[in-house]
């Protein structure tokens, strides 16, 4: 029998294309703080620091939880990195409520980020790999493909993902500490910005963001002052190579498996019904259809009707990303953390003007590399 | 008098490095240096893989039989760039698209050239346009770019499981 795990404390930075203002130190530290007051705990109360982020190339720093112990207050404790590239932020989230549930540590304090102002993310993900064919577009040129894929075989109306960048950009303006702040948006303007990896164009991509996020996580005889506990009630892992003969880059089976963990282990049978809100990662619109049908809220090729019908806005019957989303927050190792966090707040009442009325279910997302890293988590009101 | 923070500096980075390919690239770039393209077979699926990793990702079995795979091949389905990247020096706009080369059951990431973007869709056949073979080394830059052959477009089933 494990150990109950809940989120006590939530924080994160104010996020933006350059916190030129903090350094790399400066901005997790901002987020922690943020955390372990929410939490109502202080540095000396923590057990064990769980980091991650993305690869070191996305700043040029290699290794900087090596030199961060003392800005996350992890000197003479355990610190440990987590590493599954843009689905990290989640991937880290799960190690450390593992951590708890194991009976491991009582406190464990959770720190993703990424500086992104301090490289070039494009060129990183662009280099030139021996013997490899030639990635020559970025990450949406490697995405762009699934989602002509998609729309081939869905049938979805060509405005789909247009909604869909409209609909993260006006909850983002509910979200204080959303980057992108964008109050006169139209489908139109998104119709109109330049079609950088046809078919995506500008507004149907995510930003390059500075920002942290962090979480404390505790076992319940260690829960304090905390009277709006997020009590993890399900996690969920998976993998699967980036190439092999019949992949579904579309609908990828990992994603299939590890939803199913995560409903079976949660006592979901009917996700669209029994989940409140989800904060799901879409790093360009159209994913929101695709995650949708993957995750099973929509069954295969009608995904784009929940985005249409209005069914994923905030007062819709499944919002999805209230906070804004990937859309309007990208510090790409904080992402996936970012949704969990999100997903943890709304169940506690927390979330501010971008709350779902009465949420008591939650689900947090993300994914990496090419569609093969999932990480999930069902958070909840009520104690398991 | 304060003087303004410093809030940044740039320090370009480089790395070098020797990579060791190992059997199944080794025989993959040799290849290439003779202009052919070997891929390799998983023995559980009958799967080709071009190019070889000398194991079935799907079955972790060794790859050991060798099966050369067509210069030409299927866009299964595509992109058109039109952002200009620091690192490249294309032209905009640019076809970026997954290509079933002809006996391969897995598609590759390669530039399609010498056609309208506005022509380029799913189905379509294309070949590889290669340097002259004076240039040609162990390395898949032997191809320059990918181009269409004219021929009709291929049917959606025998791609539709290659996207």
């Amino acid at each position: 029998m494990s150990e109950l795990c809940a989120v006590t404390g939530v924080g994160q930075t104010h996020h933006d294309a350059e916190r030129s203002d903090v350094s790399m130190h400066g901005l997790v530290r901002e987020a922690a703080v943020r955390a372990l007051a929410d939490a109502g705990l202080e540095w000396k109360d923590i057990d064990a620091v769980v980091v991650g982020k993305a690869p070191d190339q996305f700043e040029g720093v290699m290794m900087p939880e090596l030199m961060m112990a003392d800005a996350l207050g992890a000197v003479g404790k355990p610190l440990l990195r987590v590493h599954t590239a843009g689905s990290v932020g989640g991937s880290t989230g799960l190690v450390a409520a593992k951590l708890v549930q194991g009976g491991v540590h009582k406190r464990v304090l959770v720190v993703a980020w990424e500086k992104q102002s301090e490289a070039d993310a494009s060129w990183v993900l662009m280099m030139k790999i021996p013997f490899a064919a030639p990635l020559v577009a970025g990450a949406g040129g490697y995405f762009a493909p699934y989602i002509r894929a998609y729309m081939e075989r869905s049938g979805a109306p060509k405005d789909t993902g247009i909604k869909v960048a409209v609909k993260d950009r006006l909850n983002a303006l509910k979200n204080p500490y959303a980057h992108l702040k964008m109050p006169d948006i139209t489908e139109e303007m998104v119709a109109d910005s330049l079609m950088l990896w046809d078919p995506i164009r500008y507004l149907e991509t995510c930003p390059s963001s500075d920002g942290a996020c962090a979480l404390v996580l505790t076992a319940e005889d260690a829960l304090g002052s905390c009277e709006n506990p997020a009590w993890v009630v399900s996690t969920a892992m998976r993998s699967e190579p980036t190439m092999f003969a019949g992949r579904d880059g579309v609908n990828p089976q990992a994603g299939i498996d590890c939803a199913a963990e995560l409903y079976r282990k949660g006592g979901i049978t009917d996700p669209r019904r029994q989940i409140d809100v989800a904060e799901i990662y879409v790093p360009f619109s159209w994913f929101e259809p695709m995650w949708m049908e993957n995750l099973g809220f929509a069954e295969q090729g009608e995904g784009w009707k929940m985005t249409m019908s209005g069914a994923t806005a905030l007062d819709g019957d499944m919002p999805i990303n209230a906070s804004g989303g990937v859309l309007s927050t990208n510090p790409i190792g904080a992402s996936g953390l970012l949704r969990f966090a999100e997903a943890a707040l709304q169940v506690r009442g927390m979330a501010g003007e971008h709350q779902v009325d009465g949420a008591k279910l939650a689900m947090g997302h993300a994914y990496g590399g090419g569609s093969q890293y999932f990480a999930m988590w069902l958070v909840s009101s009520d104690k398991p | 008098m304060a003087e303004d923070p410093i809030t940044g500096i740039v320090c370009p980075i480089r790395l070098d490095y020797t990579i060791t390919p190992g059997r199944a690239q080794t025989r993959f770039l040799r290849g290439l240096e003779n202009g052919k393209l070997l891929g390799q077979r998983c023995p559980a699926t009958g799967k080709v893989y071009m190019p070889p990793r000398g194991s079935s990702p799907t079955h972790g079995l060794p790859t050991t039989e060798e099966v050369e795979v067509a210069d030409r091949g299927t866009v299964t389905t595509f992109c058109i760039v039109n952002l200009q990247f620091a690192s490249t020096v294309r032209e905009i706009p640019y076809v970026c698209a997954q290509i079933l080369l002809d006996g391969a059951d897995i598609p590759f990431f390669f530039v399609v050239q010498e056609v309208d973007v506005n022509e380029i869709r799913m189905g379509m056949r294309v070949e590889a346009v290669w340097k002259d073979p004076s240039e040609w080394g162990p390395t898949l830059e032997n191809i320059l770019f990918f181009k269409p052959t004219g021929e009709a477009d291929a049917p959606r089933e025998s791609y539709k499981e290659h996207v």
